[in-house]
Protein backbone atom coordinates (compact mmCIF):
# COMPACT_ATOMS: atom_id res chain seq x y z
CA UNK A 1 0.00 0.00 0.00
CA UNK A 2 1.37 3.43 -1.50
CA UNK A 3 2.07 6.50 1.68
CA UNK A 4 -0.92 8.55 1.07
CA UNK A 5 0.26 11.34 3.97
CA UNK A 6 2.61 13.19 5.40
CA UNK A 7 6.74 14.21 3.49
CA UNK A 8 6.11 10.57 1.89
CA UNK A 9 3.13 11.15 0.35
CA UNK A 10 2.81 9.51 -3.51
CA UNK A 11 1.45 12.19 -5.52
CA UNK A 12 1.73 10.90 -8.71
CA UNK A 13 -0.38 7.96 -10.33
CA UNK A 14 -3.01 8.50 -7.82
CA UNK A 15 -4.55 5.04 -6.66
CA UNK A 16 -7.10 7.06 -4.19
CA UNK A 17 -10.25 6.09 -6.40
CA UNK A 18 -8.93 2.62 -6.96
CA UNK A 19 -11.00 0.88 -4.05
CA UNK A 20 -13.80 2.24 -4.97
CA UNK A 21 -13.42 1.30 -8.48
CA UNK A 22 -12.81 -2.13 -7.46
CA UNK A 23 -14.90 -2.91 -4.81
CA UNK A 24 -17.87 -1.59 -6.97
CA UNK A 25 -16.58 -4.40 -9.54
CA UNK A 26 -16.22 -7.06 -7.20
CA UNK A 27 -19.95 -6.53 -5.21
CA UNK A 28 -21.88 -6.13 -8.75
CA UNK A 29 -20.36 -9.85 -9.51
CA UNK A 30 -21.25 -11.08 -5.79
CA UNK A 31 -24.68 -9.34 -7.02
CA UNK A 32 -25.21 -10.81 -10.55
CA UNK A 33 -23.67 -14.61 -9.23
CA UNK A 34 -26.91 -14.21 -6.95
CA UNK A 35 -29.09 -13.16 -9.59
CA UNK A 36 -27.94 -16.46 -11.37
CA UNK A 37 -28.55 -18.38 -7.98
CA UNK A 38 -31.90 -16.79 -7.88
CA UNK A 39 -33.33 -17.56 -11.34
CA UNK A 40 -31.83 -21.27 -11.53
CA UNK A 41 -34.18 -21.80 -8.12
CA UNK A 42 -37.28 -19.82 -9.64
CA UNK A 43 -36.86 -21.60 -12.62
CA UNK A 44 -36.39 -24.91 -12.21
CA UNK A 45 -39.16 -25.30 -9.34
CA UNK A 46 -41.97 -27.14 -10.10
CA UNK A 47 -45.45 -26.02 -10.88
CA UNK A 48 -46.36 -22.11 -10.85
CA UNK A 49 -44.72 -20.11 -7.97
CA UNK A 50 -46.57 -19.87 -5.07
CA UNK A 51 -45.62 -19.66 -1.09
CA UNK A 52 -43.94 -22.70 -0.13
CA UNK A 53 -41.74 -22.92 -3.26
CA UNK A 54 -41.04 -19.29 -3.25
CA UNK A 55 -40.42 -19.06 0.65
CA UNK A 56 -38.58 -22.56 0.44
CA UNK A 57 -35.73 -20.96 -1.93
CA UNK A 58 -34.75 -18.61 1.29
CA UNK A 59 -35.20 -21.57 4.04
CA UNK A 60 -31.99 -23.18 4.00
CA UNK A 61 -29.01 -21.61 5.75
CA UNK A 62 -26.71 -21.81 3.12
CA UNK A 63 -29.34 -19.45 0.71
CA UNK A 64 -29.46 -17.05 4.06
CA UNK A 65 -25.88 -16.66 4.34
CA UNK A 66 -25.75 -15.76 0.51
CA UNK A 67 -28.77 -13.50 0.46
CA UNK A 68 -26.77 -11.97 3.37
CA UNK A 69 -23.46 -11.34 1.37
CA UNK A 70 -26.18 -9.71 -1.40
CA UNK A 71 -27.20 -7.08 0.75
CA UNK A 72 -23.57 -6.20 2.31
CA UNK A 73 -22.36 -6.15 -1.31
CA UNK A 74 -25.73 -4.05 -2.38
CA UNK A 75 -25.13 -2.07 0.37
CA UNK A 76 -21.74 -1.25 -0.15
CA UNK A 77 -22.06 -0.88 -4.20
CA UNK A 78 -25.01 1.40 -3.78
CA UNK A 79 -23.14 3.62 -1.26
CA UNK A 80 -19.58 3.77 -3.74
CA UNK A 81 -22.29 4.75 -6.54
CA UNK A 82 -24.56 7.48 -5.19
CA UNK A 83 -21.88 9.08 -3.52
CA UNK A 84 -20.42 9.68 -6.87
CA UNK A 85 -23.44 11.09 -8.06
CA UNK A 86 -23.61 13.68 -5.09
CA UNK A 87 -19.43 14.18 -5.32
CA UNK A 88 -20.82 15.15 -9.66
CA UNK A 89 -23.52 16.95 -8.86
CA UNK A 90 -23.77 18.88 -5.34
CA UNK A 91 -21.03 21.19 -4.73
CA UNK A 92 -21.81 23.23 -1.69
CA UNK A 93 -19.61 21.05 1.07
CA UNK A 94 -22.71 20.92 3.30
CA UNK A 95 -25.21 20.07 1.53
CA UNK A 96 -22.83 17.23 0.48
CA UNK A 97 -22.31 15.91 3.63
CA UNK A 98 -25.89 16.29 4.52
CA UNK A 99 -26.79 13.78 1.51
CA UNK A 100 -24.07 11.53 2.03
CA UNK A 101 -25.41 10.92 5.71
CA UNK A 102 -28.78 10.69 4.55
CA UNK A 103 -27.78 7.89 2.17
CA UNK A 104 -25.54 5.83 4.64
CA UNK A 105 -28.89 6.25 7.14
CA UNK A 106 -30.71 4.94 4.19
CA UNK A 107 -29.23 2.02 3.03
CA UNK A 108 -28.35 1.03 6.69
CA UNK A 109 -31.66 1.05 7.80
CA UNK A 110 -32.78 -0.79 4.50
CA UNK A 111 -30.22 -3.45 5.34
CA UNK A 112 -31.52 -3.76 8.71
CA UNK A 113 -35.22 -4.38 7.74
CA UNK A 114 -33.92 -7.10 4.79
CA UNK A 115 -31.99 -8.75 7.49
CA UNK A 116 -35.08 -9.34 10.03
CA UNK A 117 -37.20 -9.91 6.98
CA UNK A 118 -34.35 -13.09 5.96
CA UNK A 119 -33.57 -14.33 9.32
CA UNK A 120 -37.90 -14.81 10.40
CA UNK A 121 -38.34 -17.04 7.33
CA UNK B 1 -19.82 25.72 -18.98
CA UNK B 2 -23.26 26.51 -18.55
CA UNK B 3 -25.89 23.82 -18.75
CA UNK B 4 -27.56 25.44 -21.83
CA UNK B 5 -24.73 25.20 -23.70
CA UNK B 6 -24.01 21.43 -22.29
CA UNK B 7 -27.45 20.63 -23.78
CA UNK B 8 -26.68 21.25 -27.09
CA UNK B 9 -23.64 18.45 -27.27
CA UNK B 10 -25.44 15.94 -28.94
CA UNK B 11 -25.16 13.19 -26.78
CA UNK B 12 -23.42 9.90 -28.09
CA UNK B 13 -25.07 6.47 -27.74
CA UNK B 14 -22.75 5.23 -25.07
CA UNK B 15 -23.30 8.52 -23.32
CA UNK B 16 -27.08 7.70 -23.21
CA UNK B 17 -26.20 4.45 -21.60
CA UNK B 18 -24.08 6.19 -19.08
CA UNK B 19 -26.63 8.45 -18.04
CA UNK B 20 -29.50 5.62 -18.13
CA UNK B 21 -26.97 3.85 -15.66
CA UNK B 22 -27.26 6.64 -13.07
CA UNK B 23 -30.83 7.24 -13.63
CA UNK B 24 -31.51 3.58 -12.70
CA UNK B 25 -29.17 3.36 -10.15
CA UNK B 26 -30.27 6.41 -8.47
CA UNK B 27 -34.12 4.74 -9.20
CA UNK B 28 -33.31 1.88 -7.41
CA UNK B 29 -31.89 3.54 -4.42
CA UNK B 30 -34.70 5.60 -4.30
CA UNK B 31 -37.29 3.06 -3.98
CA UNK B 32 -35.74 0.02 -1.85
CA UNK B 33 -37.81 -0.07 0.78
CA UNK B 34 -40.18 -0.77 -2.35
CA UNK B 35 -38.39 -3.60 -2.95
CA UNK B 36 -37.66 -4.69 0.88
CA UNK B 37 -41.56 -4.33 1.29
CA UNK B 38 -42.03 -6.66 -2.01
CA UNK B 39 -39.41 -8.93 0.18
CA UNK B 40 -40.91 -8.98 3.43
CA UNK B 41 -44.62 -9.31 2.26
CA UNK B 42 -43.99 -11.92 -0.13
CA UNK B 43 -42.08 -14.03 2.46
CA UNK B 44 -43.37 -13.25 5.73
CA UNK B 45 -46.14 -15.74 5.73
CA UNK B 46 -49.10 -16.81 3.43
CA UNK B 47 -51.59 -14.51 4.30
CA UNK B 48 -48.99 -11.69 3.83
CA UNK B 49 -47.97 -13.49 0.75
CA UNK B 50 -51.89 -13.44 -0.82
CA UNK B 51 -51.82 -9.83 -0.07
CA UNK B 52 -48.68 -9.55 -2.03
CA UNK B 53 -49.96 -10.78 -5.19
CA UNK B 54 -53.36 -9.03 -4.59
CA UNK B 55 -51.50 -5.74 -4.55
CA UNK B 56 -50.63 -5.78 -8.21
CA UNK B 57 -54.63 -6.80 -9.11
CA UNK B 58 -56.59 -4.57 -6.26
CA UNK B 59 -54.07 -2.68 -4.99
CA UNK B 60 -52.90 -1.64 -1.45
CA UNK B 61 -54.50 1.11 0.94
CA UNK B 62 -54.93 4.13 -1.21
CA UNK B 63 -52.32 2.93 -4.31
CA UNK B 64 -54.07 1.80 -7.46
CA UNK B 65 -52.72 -2.02 -8.66
CA UNK B 66 -52.04 -0.54 -11.96
CA UNK B 67 -49.46 1.72 -9.89
CA UNK B 68 -47.85 -1.08 -8.85
CA UNK B 69 -47.34 -2.71 -11.78
CA UNK B 70 -45.96 0.57 -13.34
CA UNK B 71 -43.56 1.00 -11.00
CA UNK B 72 -42.15 -2.55 -10.93
CA UNK B 73 -41.66 -2.23 -14.29
CA UNK B 74 -39.69 0.66 -13.90
CA UNK B 75 -37.35 -1.21 -11.39
CA UNK B 76 -37.38 -4.08 -13.79
CA UNK B 77 -36.22 -2.11 -16.52
CA UNK B 78 -33.32 -0.36 -13.89
CA UNK B 79 -32.58 -3.49 -12.86
CA UNK B 80 -32.06 -5.24 -16.17
CA UNK B 81 -30.24 -1.81 -17.65
CA UNK B 82 -28.29 -1.54 -15.03
CA UNK B 83 -26.92 -5.19 -14.86
CA UNK B 84 -26.22 -5.30 -18.80
CA UNK B 85 -24.48 -2.13 -18.38
CA UNK B 86 -22.61 -3.54 -15.88
CA UNK B 87 -21.48 -6.44 -17.65
CA UNK B 88 -20.52 -3.80 -20.59
CA UNK B 89 -18.51 -2.03 -18.33
CA UNK B 90 -16.64 -5.44 -17.16
CA UNK B 91 -16.55 -6.45 -20.68
CA UNK B 92 -14.55 -3.40 -21.69
CA UNK B 93 -12.37 -3.40 -18.59
CA UNK B 94 -11.25 -7.39 -19.51
CA UNK B 95 -10.83 -6.73 -23.21
CA UNK B 96 -9.94 -3.32 -23.52
CA UNK B 97 -13.17 -2.15 -26.03
CA UNK B 98 -12.86 0.97 -26.05
CA UNK B 99 -12.72 2.15 -29.13
CA UNK B 100 -15.71 4.77 -30.64
CA UNK B 101 -17.04 1.78 -32.64
CA UNK B 102 -17.27 -0.64 -29.90
CA UNK B 103 -18.36 1.82 -27.72
CA UNK B 104 -21.59 2.33 -29.68
CA UNK B 105 -21.89 -1.39 -30.79
CA UNK B 106 -22.18 -2.40 -27.26
CA UNK B 107 -24.42 0.92 -26.06
CA UNK B 108 -26.63 -0.58 -28.73
CA UNK B 109 -26.97 -4.06 -27.71
CA UNK B 110 -27.14 -3.13 -24.30
CA UNK B 111 -30.09 -0.36 -24.95
CA UNK B 112 -31.63 -3.10 -27.11
CA UNK B 113 -31.48 -6.13 -24.56
CA UNK B 114 -32.52 -4.36 -21.46
CA UNK B 115 -36.05 -3.27 -23.71
CA UNK B 116 -36.42 -6.17 -25.02
CA UNK B 117 -36.19 -7.85 -21.66
CA UNK B 118 -38.23 -5.32 -20.35
CA UNK B 119 -40.96 -5.49 -22.61
CA UNK B 120 -41.17 -9.44 -22.69
CA UNK B 121 -41.41 -9.34 -18.63
CA UNK B 122 -43.80 -6.33 -18.51
CA UNK B 123 -46.11 -8.22 -20.59
CA UNK B 124 -46.24 -11.35 -18.41
CA UNK B 125 -46.60 -8.97 -15.73
CA UNK B 126 -49.30 -7.14 -17.24
CA UNK B 127 -50.82 -10.98 -18.09
CA UNK B 128 -50.74 -10.74 -21.53
CA UNK B 129 -49.38 -14.61 -21.82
Amino acid sequence: MSVNYGSRRVVTGAHYGMRDWLSQRVTACLMALFTVVLLVQVLFSKGPLGYDSWAGIFAPQWMKVLTFVLLVALGWHAWVGVRDIWMDYIKPAALRLVLQVATIVWLVGCMGWAVQVLWRI
Amino acid sequence: MRLVDAVKYRLPLAGVVSILHRVSGLLMFALLPLIIWFFDTSLSSEISFERFTAAFVSGIGFVPGWLIKIVSLALIWSYLHHFIAGVRHLWMDMTHSVTKEQGRTSAVVTLAASVVLTVALGAKLFGLY
